[in-house]
């Protein structure tokens, strides 16, 4: 009666590494019924953010964002461009993000996948809807020239949340902008760039963007690895400034959500916008002395 | 432009002959049909024009109207006009196969000019919502490719094509858990809400919503937005989409009514 069998620690485990292959949502419904997930978080919780700006020096501006594992990195270039003959008073803002084979395994060199050409819609959505910067701001000399801000994100290293980390990477590397002074001479008519006086860029907005997945059609988690992107049943992203006004709803099918849910997800988007608000203040105090 | 929509096409494909169904639908919310014989073979019903009481503009649909595609609609939101065709189950290329459901693929043809991002990001969403009702595990290892071409576009195009998409896969008979239908919204300055908005109204709009409503619960499948809008907001034009969809899908099933019910 007083034997007792030592757990084999090795079947342990083995049946642990097997059902993570073969049935890994299984391994993480035994996580969510305990409400955390495997790698320690909540269901709420974000993974730590960093960011880092003014790294690449031969940028205009630039930031780099890394959202636990997902590393994106944002370089901002300013080049003179005609500005459009239907808004001769209005620059140029063009984003593009770059999935390089390098982050991921899923990504095969060449022409831009889905899921890039998607993610630049997006940040040109959120660019657009935003009104992060005027775009008159950009423009020099109505009708002759203007400011084109070309903006590229690239993914240096993928673990799901793609979106929350490319935005959050433009929005600091656009607040690390300094455009030289520039004034068309009458004599010549050319342009002339006092690169001793530059400024930045006037920022009017500060769009966040938060994510989430949707598990078994019921259970939504904050922030999805990817692993969790790819076992969840749908995604939901939610771009939010800093008065509570929604800059876009992405929601690319997936299960049903209902109202209350989407009550739920605004909450969340609030307080995440808090928190980043305040990383990006301390980013910004910390960059002032030059 | 109704009498080319009226046209009956009944066509010898191999022998068989082919109907392609027309149903007219009115945009009126207190729904009054009446079938109209003048509309050559098939009775559809008078659509009447966008009225102060009604939200929706008129809308029709014809089925079965192509003959190399397993399933085909065209789907009519006032001015624009949508041709969806539907092949699948069929064979899969062994790099996208998927050993536990049915790959589907959705193209998007402008009108004009080559397909771009713009279009890209719109075949994602159709693609997700498609994906999140068509019961894919039924056919493991096929494919289901949705192909879609804007014949025009004069506002509210994503959720035309949702709707094409959608008679498309009941014509093609692909096993579904529900219906889908696009329902779109468009804020102006003053906060005043308009359902199927018009392009200029589009334009003029500081916010148009787009939303994806599954016919069981009315939740919410797909969502995409555009401009800057409040939480409160958002709730009210979700709240007013759902009225909306209820009409579109009185509208599909009174379509499939009149559809098996002549033959």
């Amino acid at each position: 009666i007083g034997f007792q069998r030592k757990p084999n620690i090795w079947k342990v485990i083995f049946e642990t590494e097997f059902i993570i292959t073969v049935e890994p949502l299984e391994y993480y419904r035994r996580f969510l019924k305990e409400n955390c997930r495997p790698d320690g978080r909540e269901l709420g919780e974000f993974r730590t953010t960093t960011v880092n700006i003014g790294s690449i020096s031969t940028a205009d501006g630039s930031a780099l964002v890394k959202l636990g594992n997902t590393t994106v990195i944002c370089g901002i270039k300013a080049e003179f461009a005609a500005p459009p003959t239907d808004a001769p008073d209005k620059g140029y803002v063009v984003p593009n993000v770059d999935l390089p084979p390098l982050c991921s395994s899923r990504f095969r060199s060449g022409p831009p996948g889905e899921e890039a050409q998607v993610a630049s819609q997006f940040i040109a959505d959120v660019i657009e809807n935003s009104q992060i910067i005027q775009k008159e701001d950009l423009c020099i000399s109505p009708g002759k020239l203007a400011w084109v801000l070309y903006c590229d994100l690239i993914c240096l290293d993928y673990d799901g949340n793609i979106l929350d980390a490319c935005t959050f990477a433009l929005l600091a590397a656009l607040k690390n902008v300094q455009l030289p002074e520039v004034t068309i001479s009458e004599e010549t008519a050319l342009a002339e760039v006092n690169l001793k006086k530059k400024s930045f860029l006037n920022i009017r907005t500060h769009p966040v963007a938060t994510s989430f997945a949707v598990f078994d059609d019921t259970l939504l988690i904050v922030d999805p690895t990817g692993e969790e992107e790819h076992l969840a049943t749908g995604t939901l992203t939610v771009v939010m400034d800093e008065e509570g006004k929604l800059c876009c709803l992405h929601k690319p099918g997936g299960s049903g959500l209902t109202g209350a849910k989407l009550q739920d997800c605004m909450s969340r988007a609030v307080t995440r916008h808090k928190e980043v608000k305040k990383l990006m203040d301390e980013v910004v105090k910390s960059m002032k002395p030059k | 432009m109704r009498t080319q929509y009226a046209a009956n096409t009944q066509a010898r494909a191999f022998g068989r002959k082919r109907w392609s169904l027309l149903h007219v639908g009115s945009g009126v919310m207190e729904g009054a049909m009446r079938s109209d014989a003048k509309i050559r073979g098939e009775s559809g019903t008078e659509s009447s024009p966008r009225g102060p009481g009604c939200s929706l503009r008129h809308f029709a649909c014809e089925q079965n109207l192509l003959s190399r595609p397993d399933g085909s609609a065209s789907f009519l939101q006032g001015d624009t006009s949508v041709l969806a065709g539907v092949y699948g189950p069929a064979e899969v290329k062994v790099s996208k196969e998927i050993f536990n459901k049915a790959t589907l693929e959705v193209i998007l043809r402008p009108k004009i000019g080559l397909p771009g991002v713009a279009e890209k990001s719109r075949e994602r969403l159709i693609r997700n919502t498609c994906e999140a009702v068509v019961l894919g595990t039924l056919h493991p290892r096929t494919s289901i490719t949705v192909v879609l071409q804007v014949i025009s576009d004069a506002g509210s195009l994503l959720a035309c094509c949702l709707n094409a998409a959608c008679m498309a896969l009941v014509d093609a008979g692909v096993p579904m858990r529900s219906l889908f239908c696009g329902v779109t919204c468009a804020l102006d300055s003053d906060g005043t809400l308009m359902l199927d908005p018009t392009a200029k109204q589009e334009k003029e709009a500081r916010a148009v919503l787009t939303f994806a409503l599954d016919s069981v619960e009315r939740k919410l499948l797909m969502s995409t937005t555009k401009g800057l809008y409040s939480d409160a907001e958002l709730q009210q034009c979700l709240a007013a989409a759902q009225a909306a969809s209820q009409h579109v899908f009185r509208f599909y099933r009174e379509s499939l009514q009149r559809r098996y019910s002549k033959s």
